[in-house]
């Protein structure tokens, strides 16, 4: 148990500093634009990125499995428009269904 | 405020399913109730809680689980770096505003000139905390009472939330210059498939993020002002 709560306090500590890092040694000083560019872009592929992680690989693995078929059903709600919360039950209702008949 | 704590409202629907299932996978893995909510409310952290979780409860050392955990958060680095201008007050005020950051905060307050809405993300980033450790308390309690969160499709809820962020994104991205908004997301989903098998989890997900460096290769999205450095 001892070692549980040495990682729940050093993963909070270092996450907060992650967090807070980039703010507290810049202050408010205009970044260079072409960093800016760059921010510009970046939202696309984190998220591409984060997609793939949380849908096919577990630890350093990948793993085709129920969450496949949940992206999938998400992706048809997408490109149909709609909301948000409708994407997302659909995602989970479909990954608990196949696993199910699974 | 009141429309951007809206905003924030759909992410923190998400957030607390998620919290949920972190918890009632803690509690399957033999930790007490204290220790998933105590860990919610002090990290914060969706992807750096399960990375840590999933060490330990295949018997990983505590430094393997502190270290996958960081690799995992390590993005939260430059996305740090890209809000200081947005954030305001002295160090320790913008170092508290920097704990709204979350991956869809972040992207909430994402302007397409990449600067960033601090209203936008501080509304959102506070929402979202409010679901994430209420979900965290549900799921330490109820947690030993279910059989496991991914009967009920839970697992599934991560991606496909990011999922949906990322068709808005790139619908608003379609019209800039740059760096072909799907082409980028493309790219960087193949560099973290390619790079799962072979690097420590999180890393792949900084090096696809990277490929956003590919917007310096391409022409720029405004001209930047005279006698401005480049």
């Amino acid at each position: 148990m001892t070692t549980t709560w040495i990682v729940i306090a050093l993963v909070a500590a270092l996450t907060a500093l992650f967090r807070g890092a980039g703010t507290v040694l810049l202050g408010d000083r205009e970044l260079p634009s072409r960093l800016v560019a760059v921010f510009a872009c970046l939202p696309v592929p984190l998220l591409a990125s984060l997609v793939v992680v949380e849908t096919v690989t577990s630890g350093r693995h990948l793993v085709l499995d129920a969450r496949l078929a949940g992206l999938a059903a998400a992706l048809v709600a997408v490109a149909l428009r709609a909301r948000l919360v409708v994407v997302i039950a659909l995602a989970a209702a479909t990954t608990a269904g196949v696993r199910a008949l699974g | 405020m009141t429309d951007e704590l809206k905003q924030g409202l759909p992410a923190a629907a998400v957030l607390g399913p998620l919290a949920f299932s972190f918890s009632v996978l803690a509690r399957a893995a033999g930790w007490d109730a204290v220790e998933p909510i105590v860990f919610s409310v002090l990290a914060f952290s969706g992807s750096g809680q399960l990375g840590a979780l999933a060490i330990l409860s295949v018997g990983g050392s505590a430094t393997a689980a502190v270290a996958a955990a960081s690799f995992l958060n390590l993005r939260f680095l430059p996305m740090g770096v890209s809000v200081a201008p947005a954030l305001s007050g002295g160090r320790l005020s913008r170092f508290v505003e920097a704990q709204a950051l979350t991956d869809a905060s972040w992207v909430a307050a994402a302007r397409l000139d990449g600067t960033f809405d601090r209203r936008t993300l501080l509304a959102s980033g506070a929402v979202q905390y409010v679901a994430w450790v209420l979900g965290a308390v549900a799921g330490a309690l109820v947690g030993p009472r279910l059989v496991n969160p991914d009967t009920l499709g839970l697992d599934a809820v991560f991606p496909a939330f990011f999922l949906a962020l990322l068709a808005d994104q790139v619908r608003d991205r379609r019209a800039g210059s740059g760096p072909r908004p799907a082409s980028l997301a493309a790219l960087a989903a193949l560099l973290t498939l390619a790079l799962v098998p072979v690097a420590p989890p999180g890393i792949p997900i900084v090096a696809g993020a990277a490929t956003a460096l590919l917007a310096l290769a391409s022409r720029p999205r405004w001209r930047a002002a005279p006698g401005e450095p480049g």
